[in-house]
């Protein structure tokens, strides 16, 4: 394998190092060029300068790969000078509403400037000589392209990741409704990984709050399914162990058909229809009352209003 | 009466030369759990816990298992042979201080220890055995 690549780069060595020459001789033409190019254009609005700038930096890292052989490999040392750059760059387009097939061609259109200043060079411009080094710009321009995507897939990859920690973390809190009572209201799917985010923060919550009572909500939650129950039931008897009385409320009607037509036994589980009346269960257990008030003089009371 | 007029303490070695306490609180026995229970101390207890019931007139026994990192099939199946027992000399048992990873732990082992009445921690346990009778009947 290692032989392979050694010998492919050696067979393109010539077209590689006079691309690489010819990259560093007009790098500052090309840079000129990309300036005026939609990519470099619409992300450096201010200045053009700065446009050149960022083009005169592309062009040498281009430079770099050709020089060293590797003209189709995107992990090639030199683009690492530029791969922060390029990935600001594609991310502010992104933020613009482009989408990554955009980019891509925009991308793209930096080819052709270069290929035809390339051909500028030679006498012969379809020359054996001539085509070769375009074809060698081309294959290194095609890898900046995919080093570009890649950078913005992976920055996607990155955000994606963070959002889906905020999100468990965001949707599961656990409130204190009373003394003893503790509630998680669920909103969204119920999934393996967050029921384990649920489970962990209501038992938590069960030794902080010292809850006789946890209460379940599932309003939010838009099905439940043979896996959901099963998530249910395990959280339930993780509090019961705990010591605290679990109870599920907000079981919509066509939640509950759905239960019962899938053969689910949520027998050993206590249900409710709402959150109102899983925490009246919870107070009268704990024998509180919640009762309007009652003054002695009715014009007092009317007064108050 | 060799409970009330007896040592205080009753202990289960097992030949480990460490000791599970058994302490009588009015008419509550309590039991702390630390560490690992090995297979002799467990069946020592069993039987002391038995025994000091049998003996006087305890109606609840508490077992802390605050102090325990794990507790796995064995010690489950050991704590509901406990309550069996004790529930056939008409003594309520009571699991009490379990943490929440070991809560986690059994429930995905699906050891959800039927049977047996829970607890926050002592001080909630020996509420629901002298307490509201009302409380110590938790069924849903």
């Amino acid at each position: 394998m290692h032989v392979s690549v050694s010998e492919e780069t050696a067979e393109q060595q010539p077209a590689a190092h006079q691309v690489s020459a010819f990259l560093e001789r007009r790098r500052e033409q090309i840079a000129q060029r990309w300036a005026d190019a939609a990519l470099f254009r619409t992300v450096f609005t201010v200045s053009r300068d700065e446009a050149v700038e960022a083009g005169r930096a592309v062009a040498a890292a281009l430079a770099a790969v050709a020089a060293s052989g590797r003209l189709e490999d995107i992990r090639a040392a030199g683009f690492e000078a530029v791969r922060d750059q390029l990935g600001r760059m594609a991310a502010s387009r992104a933020r613009t509403g482009t989408d990554p097939d955009g980019v891509a061609r925009e991308v793209a259109a930096l080819r052709e400037p270069a290929t035809e200043l390339l051909r500028a060079e030679f006498d012969d411009p379809n020359g054996r000589e001539a085509l070769e080094c375009v074809v060698a710009l081309t294959a290194l321009m095609g890898t900046l392209r995919l080093v570009v995507m890649e950078t913005t897939v992976s920055a996607g990859e990155e955000v994606i990741a963070r959002q889906r920690e905020q999100l468990h973390e965001v949707a599961t809190p656990v409130i204190k409704l009373w003394e003893s009572t503790v509630a998680v209201p669920l909103i969204g799917t119920l999934d393996s990984a967050r029921s384990q985010v649920v489970m962990e923060s209501l038992l938590d919550a069960i030794v902080a709050e010292r809850a006789r009572f946890a209460i379940l909500d599932i309003t939010g939650v838009p099905t439940v399914d043979s896996l959901v129950a099963q998530h249910l039931m395990k959280t339930v008897a993780a509090a019961r162990l705990m010591g605290a009385e679990c109870i599920v409320s907000g079981i919509r009607p066509a939640i509950a058909q759905t239960i019962v037509h899938l053969g689910i036994d949520l027998g050993s589980v206590l249900t409710r229809a709402s959150l109102a009346d899983a925490l009246a269960y919870a107070l009268s257990r704990q024998g509180v009352e919640i009762a309007p008030l009652r003054t002695a003089d009715p014009a007092a009371d009317a007064g108050v209003r | 009466m060799t409970g009330a007029a007896g040592p205080p303490l009753a202990g289960a070695t097992g030949g480990y030369g460490f000791t599970v306490p058994v302490l009588r609180l009015g008419d509550v026995l309590l039991v702390t759990l630390q560490g690992e229970l090995h297979d002799g101390m467990a069946e020592q207890l069993q039987h002391d816990i038995t025994s000091r019931i049998a003996g006087s007139r305890v109606t609840g026994v508490v077992i802390d298992i605050s102090g325990v990192d794990i507790v796995d099939s064995f010690l489950g199946r050991v704590l509901a042979e406990i309550a069996a027992g004790a529930g056939l000399l008409a003594a309520r048992t009571v699991l009490a201080g379990m943490r929440p990873a070991v809560a986690i732990t059994l429930v995905e082992l699906g050891l959800t220890l039927p049977g047996l009445r829970t607890a926050l921690d002592v001080e909630r346990a020996m509420e629901l055995l002298t307490g509201d009778p009302r409380d110590g009947e938790r069924s849903p």
